[in-house]
């Protein structure tokens, strides 16, 4: 019994004591915090998209908002609805305005080049955002388009290539000055020129991404060529007409094997489902939006002079194929944190 | 020739509900464009295999279905002698809203009345605007159709392109599936043209539209009433616009509220002036859209098929548009007779 009471004094003391030894350790301040905190304060990003209320841009801004809300720096969109003289204006009054960054989504490779190089001539750091110009600024960010091309020619060689006959292949490119026309089709090039087992039967635009377009060309297309094999399309939201008019003229699912790419939302897992495409190159939002992120954090804290640093982040890409296909790996404006 | 239309209406009356009034005898731009066509149909057909087969000339006539069922609404409302620019967002923006309210559970009936409401809701504001508040129509059909657009982009929609969603798979067949080989957008533009030919000719107030295209005044001292045919005009206008916009999100399985932005316009009244309906009002019908459409839609079909480049496309379309009205301006001088008064 008495053997029992001082175990027990003995080890309510020693609990006592752990106790008012944790209390006594002291807490200590992250040098780091303070500052960057405080030199967030103040300082402003502005997004200059080619158009909202799609997918990839509702998704890029969300992420940016997110953070600068969570960082407490000012965050703005000036949308330029699909109108790249509308667009050059809001640069040209941003270079005035004089923000720390602008984010900006090029519908072309040259019409905003002059007009990057002034802004960080004035002191506005620039990243550029999937859609690039030929003009290296502080940052880009996004797909390494002629590397999608590539891929999506690659399957389409590994689909069409088997034959007696080469595999017609029909390519549904973009504007003709866009990046994800121009450099898309270099990718094709690399795999498709000198190659004997497919033959491409037509390089046609879809204007500014139309799917009514789309869907037109590849009508004609296929009047002129039944036994189409493939079609290398440009963007999910472009080729649902691409799908539409093989659905049309009665072909199943697979019957023409359709690639395409797109930032990797719902439509790309409902496409893969509904078989309008078989092949699908993801240049993953939530992923560039992180990175983005980073860039835009690592602009704000730079103390060097504008240009002196220049960083490029290609996108790692994601491929998705009716074997792969599960919901979880597509997102949606919900789901992006 | 300024006043007489009515009556020249009613002659033509007698040749059939597709003939124009106005310039009837003599070479006009319907005849130098029906020419046109006849020779490039022609020339594709000897030239480029694969293009005169039934299969292709049923793809041709669909690829062009929307914008000749566009160019009808357009027609009726610059014979009276306007100009509806926001033809592109009474296309869009109320087909997308019929889209987004059947794929949230509203039934097919619910949402296509919506949908034909806010469409009937568009053209009674432009007409109210043009006809009493008397804004030119250039200006105010440009600015409610940014508008319309703004209202989907802002409040309407989460994304630009809706998806067609299954709920309302029940009337998909509008703008994809055929019947005995003819394609629907083929038979929705056939049924258009024909309402809106029958509407033109074979009715009062679409004789109103012609003389109150002609000539407003005359039309006003006539006892015409002028400004109710105005409002009319838009409407209808922007109901056929909403139309093509159930058969164009039908056929391409989404409406994609970004062809606002687009040029779609500009194709929509190439159409109308090629086809020789003139901008100052109270001349041409159902037959010059017709025309106008199969020619824009030769054209691109065949440089499809020769798989020419998209800037080579769009210098085509426009020398051919630059030829058609030259020929016409060379052929039929204006002059004071022929000139009118307010004419663009």
């Amino acid at each position: 019994m008495h053997k029992f009471l001082k175990l027990a004094i003995g080890f309510a003391m020693a609990t006592v004591a752990g106790l008012s030894s944790a209390s006594a350790q002291q807490s200590m301040a992250d040098p780091l915090r303070k500052d960057y905190y405080a030199n967030l304060k103040g300082k402003k990003v502005v997004f200059v998209p080619v158009f909202m209320g799609l997918d990839l841009t509702e998704g890029w801004s969300k992420i940016m908002a997110k953070q600068a809300k969570d960082l407490g720096y000012s965050y703005e969109v000036r949308n330029s609805n699909f109108n790249t003289a509308a667009g050059a204006q809001t640069i040209t009054s941003l270079i005035s305005e004089k923000p720390d960054v602008i984010v900006v989504q090029n519908p072309d490779v040259q019409s905003y080049a002059k007009l990057l190089q002034q802004a960080e001539k004035a002191g506005i750091r620039v990243i550029q955002l999937n859609m690039k110009t030929n003009y290296q600024t502080t940052g880009f960010v996004g797909a390494d388009v002629e590397l999608i091309g590539e891929k999506q020619a690659e399957a389409a060689v590994a689909k069409c290539g088997a034959g007696a006959q080469p595999g017609k292949i029909l390519i549904l490119a973009g504007p003709p000055t866009s990046p994800f026309s121009a450099y898309m089709l270099k990718g094709y090039e690399n795999i498709l020129n000198n190659n004997p087992k497919v033959k491409v039967v037509s390089v046609q635009s879809t204007g500014d991404y139309e799917s009514a377009k789309a869907k037109s060309i590849t009508q004609v297309v296929l009047q002129q060529h039944p036994d189409l094999c493939a079609v290398l399309g440009v963007w999910d939201n472009t080729d649902v007409g691409t799908a539409a008019a093989l659905q049309e003229a009665g072909k199943k699912p697979g019957d023409v094997f359709v690639t395409t790419s797109g930032g990797g939302g719902e439509l790309a897992c409902k496409g893969l489902r509904d078989g309008m495409w078989q092949y699908y190159v993801s240049y993953d939002v939530p992923g560039q939006g992180r990175d983005l992120n980073a860039l835009i954090m690592a602009a704000l804290q730079d103390k060097n002079s504008v240009g002196s640093t220049k960083t490029v982040l290609y996108t790692p890409l994601v491929t998705y194929t009716p074997a792969t296909l599960g919901d979880e790996r597509c997102w949606s404006l919900d789901t992006l944190r | 020739m300024q006043g007489s239309s009515i009556q020249t209406s009613h002659r033509s009356r007698a040749f059939g509900i597709f003939r124009g009034p106005g310039k009837a005898a003599g070479f006009d731009q319907l005849k130098i464009v029906s020419l046109l066509f006849v020779v490039i149909f022609v020339v594709y057909a000897l030239l480029l295999p694969g293009f005169f087969t039934v299969g292709n000339l049923l793809t041709l006539m669909r690829t062009v279905a929307v914008l000749g069922i566009l160019g009808l609404g357009m027609a009726i409302v610059v014979i009276g002698r306007g100009i509806d620019l926001s033809m592109i967002a009474s296309l869009a923006v109320p087909s997308a809203l019929v889209l987004m309210l059947a794929a949230s559970g509203y039934s097919v009936f619910v949402a296509i009345g919506l949908g034909i409401c806010m469409a009937i809701g568009i053209g009674i504001l432009n007409g109210i605007l043009v006809a009493y508040a008397e804004i030119p129509s250039l200006f105010t059909t440009l600015a409610v159709g940014i508008g319309i657009a703004g209202v989907g982009q802002i409040g309407l929609f989460d994304y630009e392109i809706v998806s067609w969603p299954p709920q309302l798979d029940v009337i998909a067949w509008i703008g994809r599936g055929s019947i005995a080989g003819l394609p629907y957008s083929v038979l929705a533009f056939l049924a258009t043209a024909i309402l809106v030919g029958i509407f033109l000719r074979g009715t009062r107030p679409g004789l109103f539209v012609y003389a109150s295209g002609d000539n407003p005044g005359a039309a006003r001292l006539t006892g015409i009433p002028l400004r109710p045919v105005m409002v009319m005009q838009y409407v209808m206008s922007s109901c056929i616009a909403f139309f093509a916009g159930l058969v164009l999100s039908a056929s391409s399985a989404s409406m994609d509220t970004r062809i606002f932005n687009l040029t779609w316009i500009y194709d929509v009244i190439l159409v109308v002036v090629l086809g020789g309906i003139g901008l100052s009002g109270g001349r041409g019908g159902v037959a010059n859209v017709i025309i106008g459409t199969l020619l824009i839609g030769t054209v691109m079909n065949g440089l499809t098929i020769m798989d020419v480049s998209f800037e080579m496309q769009n210098l085509v379309r426009g020398l051919v548009l630059l030829l058609a009205v030259l020929a016409d301006s060379l052929i039929n001088p204006r002059n004071e007779e022929t000139a009118q008064q307010g004419d663009i």
